[in-house]
């Protein structure tokens, strides 16, 4: 728990350049699913990704701030429930920042669960709990339909974030030298 | 695949809304979504449209800059219509409490004026935003924003976030699209004939080189921003940041009068968020 809400400068770094990427993928990799307007959005995957590497500050702003460009230049205006609640999502997934040990270059079976559970958390909340109602506040929109659409909307991007970002912490494991991988010499 | 579109095209131009500084631009635009976006008054948001369609062409933005948005726009605004009549018909019902069937269509599915008012309202009020957003987005320079958004309280770490967003994105959608085509040169099917997992697959074949060659500008990035001291203050100047004038003031207070006017309208004279005809 200690440290993970520290704003550094690759905290900041990584926040604007994962907006970017974020904002990117969001537009362009996605693949639209069987309920109008919502589709499945490999963005949360690197969400995730920025989430356990840099933490709940970084993955959070980086969220909000893609999301927000992403809808702005998309629809001319930012649909503002939809984008905190991204920026809540992404910010829980942060929660596995120092929780795993994929900086040591291990993501095994304990971390892949760790991981796991904590993006499902994130994505219940802001899914099934910040978008609908913030939909209903802002917009009063449909009760049935918002909740339709979260819940779809939890499911879709747990799958995103746990196949996508779950590989991605992989990969980015085997990048890392192994604690204790240099062995002496007889 | 193509990416054509740019973030924030914009270009200098002589009228009265390019001399605004990016911090009124930004003051005024929260105003004015904030007023539609509170408002079910479909007299109000006629209004603020009307206001705003009056500066879009103030600000000699041409239709095929904004062409795309507007398709897309339409696209939303009409599925939204459809699929809220199908998940709750009796919505506009429930909302101004009377009942006037024009025809039954199917089952449950009644064809009310209610409904059709409140689709109608809501149709007006999504779009209402965009000439905003639009007006927003193409007369403002990128690299005033983030100063603007500091001055209206964003802490500065923040706004120096969305400033590398801005700076970054055309180099990550370049280095996109050279991964995409080398990929898609060696046989990477993205398009709707392959299989949904086998398009997942695909694209993550795209997403890990890009996802990889940004965590090491990430590190080259913060690494620079270190060794210049970047964070070691409490607060910074913008280069770009702008004088307010008396323009400024006027459009500011002019859009915070429609703000008000537009909460007053719906306390005092709907007594709610909506206005209804019906009773």
């Amino acid at each position: 728990m200690k440290g993970i809400f520290k704003v550094t400068t690759k905290t900041i770094v990584a926040a604007g350049i994962g907006a970017a990427l974020f904002a990117l993928l969001f537009m362009y990799v996605k693949i639209p699913s069987w309920v109008p307007e919502t589709s499945f959005q490999t963005a949360y995957g690197l969400s995730a990704l920025i989430g356990t590497l840099f933490g709940p500050i970084a993955a959070g702003l980086a969220a909000f701030i893609g999301h927000a460009i992403s809808d702005a230049v998309q629809y001319g205006s930012p649909w503002w429930s939809w984008v905190i609640a991204s920026g809540v999502a992404s910010f829980i997934y942060g929660f596995a920042f120092k929780r795993t040990k994929v900086e040591e270059g291990v993501f095994g079976i304990k971390d892949i669960l760790t991981f796991n559970v904590i993006q499902i958390i994130g994505n219940v909340i802001a899914w099934i709990g910040v978008a609908p109602v913030l939909d209903i506040l802002i917009y009063a929109e449909p009760v049935e339909l918002v909740f339709t659409q979260g819940a779809v909307a939890a499911l879709l991007n747990s799958i995103s974030a746990g196949v996508i970002g779950t590989l991605l912490l992989i990969a980015y494991a085997l990048t890392r030298t192994k604690k204790g991988s240099l062995s002496k010499e007889a | 695949m193509t990416v054509k579109m740019k973030l924030f095209s914009y270009n200098l131009m002589d009228t009265f809304i390019h001399h605004l500084s990016g911090l009124t631009k930004l003051i005024c635009f929260l105003f004015l979504t904030f007023a539609v976006m509170y408002s079910y008054d479909i007299r109000v948001i006629l209004a603020i449209t009307a206001f705003s369609i009056f500066l879009l062409l103030k600000s000699k933005i041409k239709f095929r800059q904004i062409r795309t948005m507007v398709l897309y726009v339409l696209i939303f605004i009409l599925t939204n219509a459809i699929i809220s009549f199908f998940f709750s018909p009796e919505m506009g019902v429930e909302i101004y409490g009377t009942r006037h069937d024009i025809c039954k269509l199917y089952g449950r599915f009644y064809l009310t004026q209610e409904q059709l008012f409140y689709s109608l309202t809501k149709m007006v009020k999504y779009a209402s935003v965009v000439p905003l957003g639009m007006i927003f987005l193409l007369t403002t320079n990128p690299s005033e924003f983030a100063s603007s958004l500091n001055r209206v309280g964003t802490p500065y770490k923040a706004s120096y976030a969305v400033a590398l967003t801005l700076r970054y994105f055309p180099d990550i959608q370049r280095d996109y699209r050279d991964i995409s085509q080398a990929q898609q040169a060696r046989g990477l099917d993205l398009s709707r004939k392959a299989k949904f997992i086998s398009r997942v697959k695909n694209s993550l074949l795209i997403v890990i080189p890009l996802i990889f060659s940004s965590l090491d500008r990430i590190e080259l990035i913060s690494n620079a921003m270190d060794l210049r001291g970047f964070g070691k203050g409490k607060s910074r100047t913008w280069y770009t940041a702008k004088k307010f004038n008396r323009q400024d003031i006027l459009a500011l207070t002019v859009s915070a009068l429609i703000f008000i006017g537009s909460i007053c309208v719906s306390v005092f004279i709907n007594h709610s968020r909506f206005y209804n005809p019906f009773i």
